[in-house]
């Protein structure tokens, strides 16, 4: 498998959010507006890529049947780190997106690619699985969370467009379930297509 | 690839791998434990310096605890030398979706200047519009005194104008106002 088509197929072919399904809790928690669902998806994408590298170095000194302990361990410190680091540095940030960062640790995706790619692949191929899958996580969120804000509440990236407010369904979880369910039929027939 | 499962391999590999995890996690502790700390500092000093009148000294050192029916409040007087210009009260209530904490700003005659909210986990879209910056609920309580201007939403029987389908939000902001105003005139009372 050829190094881009590892990067590319996290996007397109192997996208987390609209081919895997995988990762949904943020997913449809925090994309109440585009900024937020881009913060989270890099958030997700530090996490993907270093416990992905950390992993493919480890897995082969780990016995089988407390892999996935181990790998936990590994995610949750990674997902520690970015807390404190955000919390310290990054302190807007950590306000919007602070509840749902513990919620990294539990993201299958970043268990799943643990487990089906990183332990079975060298640390380079991992680290552009990790980035691949990171970039088809964030582009997702983003545009689920454009889509939401623009419709609930009349704005992108924060800009308003309208006066007052827009269908405030779109912000609150059915909205996210709607706005996911409209995306994936869009998804699909264009990745038919290809 | 991965290698057998014994007893003792697992034992020690879980070992090893928790304890690498948790030294490692105490350095990053370490090193971001003061820049976590000036940040909170940070926060709650613009949010005093929003919600009280212009001051001279420096409130957040100056802070002290104010008992009132059984619990304690961080209150941060802001004085102009020796003259009490105005007292920022930290107050809390139980929300839609959480704690709504407040920091509540009164002129030293005990009119409301000014309201931040510290932190809150409402609704996005609806409950969130407590926050200044979201919509113009807050605005109705600057320069209100709590005992002409009842604190209470109109449903209730009071003055506030609630947030459209978040009255329990509201409730909870307009609770976490009148307790501010308790301990205001309790920390009065104790600094008299």
């Amino acid at each position: 498998m050829g190094k881009l088509n590892i990067i590319t197929k996290g996007i397109l072919k192997e996208n987390p959010i609209f081919v895997l399904l995988l990762g949904m809790c943020p997913t449809l928690g925090t994309t109440t507006s585009a900024i937020n669902g881009m913060g989270m998806g890099l958030a997700t994408m530090f996490v993907l890529i270093m416990s992905n590298i950390v992993i493919s170095l480890i897995s082969s000194l780990i016995p089988s049947k407390v892999r996935i302990p181990s790998y936990i361990v590994v995610i949750a410190s990674f997902v520690t780190i970015l807390q404190l680091v955000m919390q310290a540095y990054l302190p807007g940030l950590y306000d919007t997106l602070g509840l749902f960062i513990p919620l990294i640790v539990v993201n299958c995706i970043v268990l799943g690619r643990a487990e089906a790619f990183a332990s079975k692949n060298s640390i380079v191929d991992s680290a552009l699985d990790g980035i691949g899958i990171g970039v088809g996580f964030t582009l997702g969120l983003t545009v689920l969370g454009a889509v939401r804000e623009l419709l609930g509440s009349g704005a992108l990236f924060g800009f308003k467009f309208i006066q007052g407010d827009g269908m405030l369904v779109f912000i609150l979880a059915p909205g996210a379930f709607i706005a996911l369910g409209y995306l994936l039929v869009l998804f699909n027939k264009y990745k038919a297509k290809l | 690839m991965a290698k057998e499962s014994t007893l003792k391999n697992m034992l020690l590999t879980l070992s090893i791998v928790t304890l690498a995890a948790s030294t490692f996690l105490g350095m990053v502790y370490a090193v971001t434990k003061g820049p976590i700390e000036e940040a909170m500092i940070q926060k709650t000093n613009s949010a005093i310096m929003q919600v009280v009148p212009e001051f001279t000294n420096d409130p957040s050192s100056d802070k002290l605890l104010v008992d009132l029916s059984g619990k304690s409040y961080w209150v941060y007087p802001a004085k102009n030398g020796d003259n009490l210009v105005g007292l920022a009260v930290e107050s809390s209530s139980s929300g839609f979706g959480g704690r709504i904490s407040l920091m509540v700003g009164f002129s030293s005659d005990g009119t409301i200047y000014d309201i931040s909210v510290l932190s809150h986990t409402e609704t996005p879209g609806l409950g969130d519009k407590i926050e200044s910056s979201k919509s113009n609920f807050s605005v109705q309580f600057k320069g209100t005194n709590p005992d002409e201007f009842k604190i209470l939403v109109k449903k209730d029987g009071g003055d506030v104008d609630a947030i459209t389908a978040s009255t329990i939000t509201s409730r909870a902001y307009c609770d976490a106002v009148r307790i501010a105003y308790e301990v205001f005139k309790q920390y009065l009372n104790d600094n008299k």
